[in-house]
């Protein structure tokens, strides 16, 4: 295999991508990670300190999420576990929100013959995001606050009295979230869409099947691996997200991502901070291949 | 299983915009017949066999599936099913599941399902394979799997859209005799779409030639073969050799035509042209290989042609003897090998004769397309 692959490269350029590879997997992903994996296992120190006597490894920064501080009068971090748990939900929540927004989209640019409204529908897809995130989350924060477009349209038509407050009740953190993911959810469905025979649909419907017979026995089931890829990646981005949480996110609602970088940064606790992006990053890991196993998907599928 | 039920298209168009499918159709299928539309490929075949199963409506005129008026009608409303060209099994369910959906959809128990499941797959011969998945299957299975799908729902009538056409040669001959086999068996109206004349000839009862968007003959086999009514049927259906002409005489259901190289020939009038020929008419002369052979002293000249051999070949059975013909046409004599026929040399003059009743002729027009 690998010879082929030199002949079919040559020696120079296979070397070179080969290094490539090498520097992206091992110098810009493993490594930081496992950095950040021993890190969170110390105590937090000031740099001279770091490797002398008082460093020793523990897991009181893993006991901090749960515990809180030594002498917490609550027994449990009940703030931080509070907003790690929401923190998970909402992605979820944004994760079948963009499904069930994103699935039409695709099956209807899957299955449509191709022509100039598919390619304009898909360039407006698009285009949005051209614009930078922090930008597109101001602009939902406009769209939705308390003077925005939508308030003085329900009150111009006389439909609420005073603006409802989208910012508190978390509306304008989901509708910026589920927008700011919905091209990695559309474009892996649309891609097994696509491939799908066109008369299994018609075969199914010379025999009867009504419309959502079809997508529950026909369509969903091949388009899986799609839905999984997406899924996958809408919900890894949305409980990873940090810009639209920290624009859009009201008064009360933390998300878990915005407390690793106050411990990061605010509170400068490297190692405290790191055990809780281990923790977000498991609790993912954990939550995407259990939701693997339980619709039957392989991990082969989801490269599809 | 319900049997014998008719389809009837009466003054059928079909259109996509201006562009005219199918022009003015007129047929009557027979309850329980095996029936097909022959033709090239984009002759509209396929589309009529789409509009009787209800994927598009034509665009003018009727279609009666049992003297019932089909107008408006769905492809799930009507007593139809249809197998596709690349048969669309459901990659993802299990041989059974394909099967029975058509039971499935009506919310028939898994239980229910399975047994009639097994019941079809015994008389597609795939009894044990039902647990497998459809790529698991040869191709000639895969084909019989569509088949028994189809007939689940208890159609009155099976739609199918060159099934054939994706197997190879060997396979394709043995599912000819198989799917006769099936319709007798369940005796529903068969509709078979194909441009392989091997197959229509072969298979059915009746056949519908096609030439672009218009059908030129309905009739059996035999009729199509032996009494084209038209000069595409004519070079559609089978090998022919070809002489053009003017009329020169008509009498007792035979035309004596007077072609541009190879002297006056006299052929017998088709039925389907009788009328449409007068004196002096443009006129085309069809006389199959097989219905040539070398003159006998005794043969009249106005069914004899003569002709110098390009080339000769032995198929064992036959004798093909390849010669200058009409307008530098090549033209084909098959003799049956008996044990007297030999090859000929090329450049030999060979007289030979024919049957004037086995020589058609019709009004000039258009050709089929090599």
């Amino acid at each position: 295999m690998l010879t082929n692959y030199f002949k079919t490269n040559g020696m120079v350029m296979g070397w070179g991508l080969l290094l490539l590879v090498f520097f992206w997997i091992v110098i810009l992903i493993i490594l930081p990670q496992i950095y950040m994996f021993n890190l969170s296992f110390h105590p937090h120190l000031p740099p001279p300190e770091m490797g002398g006597p008082k460093d020793f490894l523990t897991l009181e920064n893993y006991r901090y999420l749960v515990f809180g501080a030594d002498g917490n009068p609550d027994g449990y971090n009940k703030v931080d576990l509070l907003v790690f748990i929401r923190t998970l939900t909402a992605a979820a929540f944004v994760t079948i929100l963009d499904l069930f927004l994103c699935y039409p989209i695709a099956y209807y640019l899957g299955q449509s013959t191709g022509g100039g409204f598919v390619r304009i529908l898909v360039l407006l897809l698009i285009i949005p995001y051209w614009i930078n995130e922090i930008l597109r989350a101001f602009a939902f924060k406009i769209i939705f606050g308390d003077s925005g477009v939508i308030n003085e349209f329900l009150m111009f038509f006389s439909v609420i009295d005073s603006p409802i407050d989208f910012i508190r009740a978390n509306v304008a953190l989901y509708a910026g979230l589920g927008y700011a993911y919905i091209l990695l959810m559309i474009f892996p469905m649309y891609n097994v869409i696509e491939s799908l025979d066109r008369n299994q649909i018609e075969a199914a419907r010379d025999m009867g099947a009504p419309w959502w017979m079809i997508h529950k026995r026909i369509v969903i089931p091949y388009a899986k691996p799609g839905i999984s890829s997406g899924c996958t990646m809408v919900f890894m981005l949305s409980a990873g997200a940090l810009a639209a949480p920290q624009i859009l996110g009201g008064p009360s609602s933390l998300w878990f991502t915005q407390l690793v970088y106050q411990w990061f940064n605010t509170g400068g606790n490297w190692p405290q901070a790191s055990a809780y992006a281990i923790i977000l990053l498991l609790a993912c890991l954990v939550i995407v291949l259990s939701v693997m196993k339980l619709f039957k998907v392989n991990m082969g599928d989801i490269g599809k | 299983m319900s049997s014998g039920v008719a389809v009837d298209l009466q003054d059928m168009w079909i259109k996509f915009g201006d562009f005219v499918a199918v022009r003015d159709a007129n047929v009557h299928i027979n309850g329980g017949d095996f029936f097909s539309f022959l033709g090239g490929s984009g002759c509209g075949k396929t589309t009529i066999l789409r509009a009787v199963s209800g994927f598009l409506e034509p665009a003018d005129g009727k279609i009666l599936i049992g003297g019932n008026d089909m107008k408006g009608k769905g492809p799930n409303e009507r007593p139809t099913a249809l197998i596709f060209q690349n048969l669309a099994l459901f990659p993802l369910m299990k041989v059974w599941e394909n099967i029975t959906f058509s039971m499935e959809v009506r919310g028939a128990s898994a239980g229910e399902r399975r047994k009639r499941a097994d019941e079809l797959l015994d008389m597609i011969a795939l009894s044990d394979q039902g647990d497998k998945l459809p790529s698991e299957l040869s191709g000639g299975q895969k084909q019989r799997v569509a088949i028994a799908r189809a007939l689940c729902a208890e159609p009155d009538v099976l739609l199918l859209d060159e099934p054939l056409s994706a197997l190879d040669l060997g396979l394709r001959h043995h599912m000819r005799t198989e799917l006769r086999e099936i319709q007798k068996r369940v005796g529903i109206t068969f509709i078979y779409i194909t441009h392989d004349q091997g197959e229509a000839l072969t298979m059915s009862d009746n056949v519908a030639v096609m030439r672009t968007a218009v059908i030129d003959q309905i009739g059996s086999g035999k009729s199509v073969y032996d009494d084209p009514s038209t000069s595409f049927v004519a070079s559609f259906v089978g090998m022919n050799n070809m002489f053009r002409g003017k009329v020169k005489s008509i009498s007792k259901g035979q035309a004596l035509v007077e072609t541009n190289r190879t002297g006056n020939l006299l052929a017998r009038i088709t039925t389907g042209a009788t009328g449409k020929l007068a004196v002096g008419d443009d006129a085309m002369v069809f006389i199959r290989p097989e219905g040539l052979h070398i003159a006998e002293k005794s043969a009249k000249s106005n069914t004899r042609i003569k002709a110098n051999v390009r080339h000769s070949e032995f198929e064992g059975t036959s004798y093909n003897v390849f010669l200058e013909g009409d307008a530098g046409k090549e033209m084909k004599m098959s003799l049956v090998n008996r044990g007297e026929a030999r090859l000929y040399e090329p450049g030999a003059e060979l007289t030979l004769q024919f049957d004037a009743t086995q020589a058609v002729v019709v009004p000039a027009g258009e050709l089929a397309s090599e």
